[in-house]
């Protein structure tokens, strides 16, 4: 499956209190989270991002907290995709089981600018920069986790097999 | 075959005579934890699953420390999640108000976790047991959710790095700052995905108070987990805790690892971790001219009784800097109780400092101490991201409870001999 996206570059280290910060976690009502996705990091973030635009990242993207109010947040801001050079454990895990796309790939993180036009086609994991002309491969997804996004994320296949 | 502490817990769990690094597995887990903040999203995750029961209401643990005694309507709200399924599942560990503590300070406290468990808890900080020789580790709500039905996780068995620690320790130093040395050394990503394990004479030193406050900052390296083989000592602690059986893992001598990394811990000093990440440390001789507004000591990486003890040793006969703010937070009811009774709360008051109940509130930016901009703060705690505590101008410096006790007293960050 293909998609076209503008990007949103972050650099090292984007953590989870700069995803949501905890000052709004006494909710997990995704309307509500959206709009204080990324604030900390970028303050017009919120505001001006637009369904099916790219967070683009460099390394330990999504370290901190287990909050799952992140992968949502970002979902729910309509993000089609996160691509790293690097993901925190945590959230990587997170993300598959809340169905939201991430890759990595140390080379197009870096290649990458804010406002560039990205092409990414999560089957095969290739990820196109049209603004540079540049083309990237992610690294492979591991075979159990293409499985749980198959069977539709993780509750969906532990029903499958309760 | 020979295997690390952490391989053998996992293989044991997943009822295989060995696993290897990369491999994944299907896990049972001991214990499954969550707070009021992640819980309701795993409750949630749960009923989706489709499930009637929970996999054994002994072994699902919920503890609303993060914004409890509730600080607003929608957090009353999701803590009422938490005791309504509590009720609804008869769930043996629930608690309530007056029981409750910090989940990482609880859980060793009461015996509930134990060496050789495989625990996860959603919360990142969950690595904390690795102190008594668990493998324990932070997932998300729904990975917790869908524990709660099934009793399993998956897991990729990490690869496992050594620290291994020598020497003779400093005055005022202790778990807190060998492991801020490490995160500096290796940076936030250092052991991304990988099992911290660590050991040598200088660790075995460490009361477990200590080990548990080293594995607490794991995550703070991007480490699975971080952890700290049983000894005699480990032992001591947890045998009049357990209320169920455990096991004892020890690594083998030939074990694998990625990496093994030497420490001489006569060389380091105090640490403190400067804005806005736990890698920025610095010894504390070469930060004395930072002011502080505010000292937090508590959370759960230093908000034990022996954290209570150290402070309150260096604050005795001393009173806080004017304009500054000092706020104790014990851990859990039996560390505050034990605090009241060893006349430590007579101390932190007559120094001019505040005993808040026990609750996570201002390490993660809740309530009960929050930053304005502009301000900074010293704290005992695991974080600094930015905002962390409050505005996101305000500053958040991380250092162990003899700093900062001394820091309160100075007004800037102050080694404790300076009050000599
Ligand atoms: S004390 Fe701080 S780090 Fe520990 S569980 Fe609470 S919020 Fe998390």
């Amino acid at each position: 499956m293909k998609h076209t996206g503008k990007a949103w570059k972050f650099g090292d280290d984007i953590d989870t209190d700069a995803i949501i910060p905890a000052r709004y976690l006494n909710t997990s009502d995704p309307l509500e989270l959206k709009k204080h996705c990324m604030e900390d990091a970028a303050p017009d973030f919120p505001k001006k991002v637009a369904t099916g635009d790219i967070i683009v990242a460099d390394k330990n993207f999504g370290c901190g907290s287990s909050r799952e109010h992140a992968p949502i947040a970002i979902k729910a801001a309509g993000v089609a995709c996160v691509i790293a050079k690097s993901f925190a454990r945590i959230f990587y895990r997170n993300s598959f089981n809340m169905g939201l796309p991430i890759l990595e790939s140390k080379e197009a993180a870096g290649d990458i600018k804010s406002g560039h036009e990205i092409e990414i086609d999560m089957d095969s994991g290739e990820i196109r920069n049209i603004t540079t002309g540049h083309r990237f491969k992610a690294e492979a997804i591991p075979l159990f986790m293409q499985e749980l996004i198959a069977d539709g994320g993780l509750i969906a296949h532990i029903k499958k097999t309760l | 075959m020979s295997m690390t502490i952490t391989e053998k817990i996992l293989a044991h769990h997943a009822d295989m005579p060995r696993v290897e690094p990369g491999q994944l597995i299907n896990a049972s887990v001991d214990i499954a934890l969550a707070n009021d903040i992640t819980a309701p999203i795993a409750i949630k995750a749960f009923r989706e699953t489709g499930a009637k029961k929970v996999f054994d209401r002994e072994r699902i643990v919920l503890v609303p420390d993060h914004f409890v005694p509730n600080k607003d309507i929608d957090s009353a709200m999701q803590v009422k999640m938490l005791r309504d399924f509590a009720r609804e599942h008869d769930l043996k560990y629930f608690f309530e108000l007056g029981e409750m503590g910090i989940e990482h300070a609880l859980l060793p406290e009461q015996g509930i976790v134990l060496p050789g468990d495989l625990v996860i808890g959603a919360d990142s900080h969950t690595c904390t047991y690795g102190g008594i020789g668990a493998f324990a580790t932070g997932v998300g709500s729904t990975d917790l959710g869908a524990a709660m039905a099934t009793g399993k996780a998956w897991f990729k068995v990490p690869e496992s790095i050594k620290f291994f620690f020598n020497g003779k320790f400093s005055p005022y130093v202790g778990g807190k700052d060998l492991i801020l040395y490490v995160i500096g050394d290796i940076g936030v990503d250092g052991a991304l995905y990988r099992a911290m394990e660590f050991d040598g004479p200088a660790v075995l030193e460490l009361s477990i108070e200590n080990r548990l406050t080293m594995a607490n900052m794991a995550i703070e390296a991007g480490a699975k987990n971080g952890i700290t083989a049983p000894d005699k000592k480990t032992l001591a602690y947890v045998e009049s805790r357990a209320k169920r059986g455990y096991k004892i893992y020890q690594s083998d001598d030939n074990a694998k690892y990625i990496e093994t990394r030497d420490y001489d811990v006569s060389g380091i000093p105090p640490q403190v971790a400067f804005p806005h990440l736990p890698e920025n440390t610095k010894s504390i001789f070469e930060a004395t001219d930072v002011a502080i507004d505010q000292a937090v000591i508590g959370s759960c990486t230093n908000g034990r009784i022996e954290d209570l003890r150290v402070a309150a040793q260096v604050l005795k006969g001393h009173k806080i800097a004017p304009y500054v703010r000092l706020i104790i937070i014990p851990a859990t009811p039996l560390i505050y109780r034990q605090a009241l009774r060893e006349g430590l709360f007579e101390i932190f008051l007559e120094a001019g400092g505040i005993i808040s109940p026990p609750t996570c509130g201002p390490c993660l930016g809740g309530y009960m101490g929050i930053l304005a901009k502009g301000e900074r703060a010293v704290a005992t705690t695991n974080r600094n991201f930015v905002g962390r505590m409050g505005h996101t101008e305000s500053e958040v410096y991380l250092a162990n409870p003899a700093i900062a006790a001394a820091s309160a007293v100075k007004g800037r960050l102050a080694h404790p001999d300076e009050l000599r």
